[in-house]
């Protein structure tokens, strides 16, 4: 007769992890049977990880390495060609200080891009369905085919702030935070999206990025100061065209930091501003909270002077990563349910303001979801893929699921697209417009005609209620057609 | 059964027992950012344990929550010296938010085991769940059924 005499065996008992009921404790039935995934491997959001969990990117990471190449070669050639004339003309210490500054650039560099921005993991399903059953008596019967936008209000600090229901995640976002459809996670403290890093940048590395741009500031004046100084002194013996000669690679120096100074150096002043104000690019973008939108509108995060705010952004303490990329998966915890097909993707409406600075055009990266990792029984397919990843290597298995019709031939159209669309946008400085409410570009998701694609890079069905980072007059209407 | 002098573990304990219902806590934000939950008593448990009781431990957990994220001298000083040291310090030295994290999984694991457990409750560690929730599980409570 099973008696679960509660009171005294579990004031004993220690709360390992491991099962200990297997009659033969040497044999662990775990172990054998299913090889243990670590989480990174069942991530549900569109990242890549490499390094066995340690390293974390976006998917897109070309720009990434298109950054690390201007500064490794930008740099190598100013230490290659123009320091030796330096050093031994004015002084050995320009050397040793650009040596430092480009150390400095390429760990802050790594650090924002390798990061963990600060993803929220997504709800467990006994949260989501506790949620849902809140928002349901709140909302009262469903009523018909649009519900009502899930949001909530909170007060902070006299400001009336609205949180709003993530329909990927199954979560009420904290206040500041966003979901990023290019990443397809919510980001805490999200700032953008930054394809020159490769990564977003939220609350955990937002530090590192500022410090990132504000060195490599310092790295391209100083750089352009001392390649012009050198062609001067040089031109004064030897003649300018000689000069050139000598020392080719000083006019690409000069070319590449003449144009790099301009966004890198207003991008560390805007980020400055924001830093001083404590506002994020997406609230200030927004105009959350500036005077123009009310008499009594004000920044409730700001701790009131500039010097507090300055000190909470860049030496507060460093919040660590929620997701445990490292960990194993449990087998009996709960793992993040798909979100359901069927609900019409209404959404956070108020977050796709139209930002007149941002780019008109939009980036055009399908909303899709990593859902197949959730199915149950997952762990099982995991199997092909759960050795060692190459680099850019994706955790999902590439085979496809039964249920889900594939459409091969559209998706190249639409990854082309949104390739070309995207990169399109990331010149100059204006990259930091990228917030997540872009949503992907209608032409770009035409091709996707039917709502269940499946590609071998892309994984996941397409679900329109989770489009909810999406422009919603640009979208609606299509998501209404593909979600019949 | 297998005895019960043996281990039990979590997982066991799900299994033998049935899991009745389980309660969210959620985040409070009335103070900003800062990770803080909501201290009102949820109608569920009632029946299994003293008002007082759950919002101290709630508090609690608050207090803690609050002292990871404080800013103050202690914590500008690890910021400055991270900077400085191009954050390589973090390969040998563990962040003070990491610190009281432990020390937060310690006081949840000492409150299961002295105060929830024997009402049949269990409480998980926020940070398993992304800090969004302290997840109450209320098990059947056979005990006294009897």
């Amino acid at each position: 007769m099973l008696h679960l005499r509660v009171a005294e065996p579990m004031r004993e008992c220690e709360y390992s992890q491991i099962s200990t009921r297997s009659s033969t404790p040497m044999e662990t039935p775990y172990k054998k049977r299913i090889p243990k995934r670590r989480k990174w491997q069942a991530f549900p959001g569109r990242n890549k990880f490499y390094c066995n969990g340690r390293i974390m990117m976006a998917r897109q990471t070309g720009v990434f390495y298109l950054t690390l190449v201007l500064i490794l070669v930008t740099s190598g050639l100013f230490f290659a060609f123009d320091c030796p004339f330096l050093s031994m003309q004015i002084t050995p210490a320009i050397p040793v200080i650009g040596g430092v500054l480009f150390v400095f650039v390429l760990g802050t560099l790594f650090r924002t891009s390798f990061s963990d921005p600060g993803v929220l993991p997504r709800a467990t399903p006994d949260e989501a369905a506790d949620l849902e059953r809140q928002i349901d008596v709140a909302n009262g019967s469903s009523s018909g085919y649009r519900p009502p936008p899930r949001t909530r209000e909170v007060v902070i600090n006299g400001q009336t702030v609205k949180l709003k229901y993530c329909f990927t995640c199954k979560i009420f976002r904290p206040p500041r935070a966003s979901h990023c459809s290019l990443c397809d996670n919510c980001v805490e403290r999200f700032d953008h999206h930054c394809p020159w890093v490769g990564n977003c940048v939220g609350k955990r590395n937002y530090r590192f990025f500022y410090m990132f741009i504000l060195s490599l500031s310092f790295l391209t004046i100083f750089i352009f100061a001392f390649v012009i100084t050198h062609v001067i002194l040089r031109s004064h013996r030897y003649g300018f065209l000689n000069t050139l000669k000598d020392s080719p690679a000083s006019v690409l120096e000069v070319v590449v930091c003449f144009f790099s100074v301009w966004s890198i150096v207003g991008l560390s002043g805007f980020h400055t501003y924001l830093i001083s104000s404590n506002q994020t690019t997406n609230e200030d973008i927004k105009g959350s909270w500036s005077s123009k939108r009310g008499k009594g509108n004000y920044n409730p995060y700001s701790y009131g002077n500039i010097f507090t705010n300055c000190c909470a952004a860049l030496c507060g303490p460093l919040p660590p990563s929620l997701i445990d990329r490292r960990g194993f998966v449990q087998l009996d915890t709960p793992q993040p349910i798909t979100p359901t097909n069927g609900i019409t993707m209404y959404g956070s409406t108020q977050s796709q303001s139209h930002m007149a600075a941002a780019t008109p055009l939009l980036q055009s990266e399908p909303v899709i979801l990593t859902d197949e990792a959730f199915l149950p029984g997952r762990t099982s397919l995991g199997g092909p893929c759960s050795g060692a990843l190459p680099l850019g290597g994706h955790p999902t298995p590439p085979t496809s699921t039964p249920n889900l019709s594939c459409d091969n031939d559209m998706l190249p159209l639409r990854n082309e697209q949104s390739d070309g669309l995207r990169h399109h946008h990331t010149d100059g400085g204006h990259h930091h417009f990228l917030t997540p409410e872009e949503a992907p570009s209608p032409p770009g998701m035409l091709p996707c005609g039917s709502p269940l694609g499946h590609s071998h890079t892309i994984q996941g069905f397409y679900n329109p209620a989770s489009q909810d980072s999406l422009h919603e007059d640009s979208v609606r209407g299509l998501v209404k057609l593909s979600s019949v | 059964m297998h005895s019960t002098a043996q281990t039990h573990s979590l997982q066991d304990m799900r299994q033998q027992a049935a899991i009745a219902a389980k309660v969210f806590i959620q985040r409070d934000y009335t103070n900003g950012t800062v990770c803080q939950f909501q201290t009102k008593f949820p109608s569920e448990l009632e029946t299994r344990i003293d008002k007082q009781q759950f919002e101290e431990t709630v508090r609690t957990l608050n207090n803690l929550y609050a002292e990871a994220e404080k800013l103050g001298g202690s914590s500008y000083l690890e910021g400055c010296l991270a900077c400085l040291t191009a954050y390589t310090i973090f390969l040998c030295m563990e962040t003070h938010y990491e610190k009281v994290l432990k020390k937060i999984a310690k006081f949840i694991q000492e409150q299961n085991d002295k105060i929830y457990a024997p009402r049949g409750l269990l409480l998980t560690d926020p940070i398993e769940r992304g800090l969004r929730v302290v997840e109450v599980t209320i098990f059947e409570d056979r005990s006294l059924g009897r």
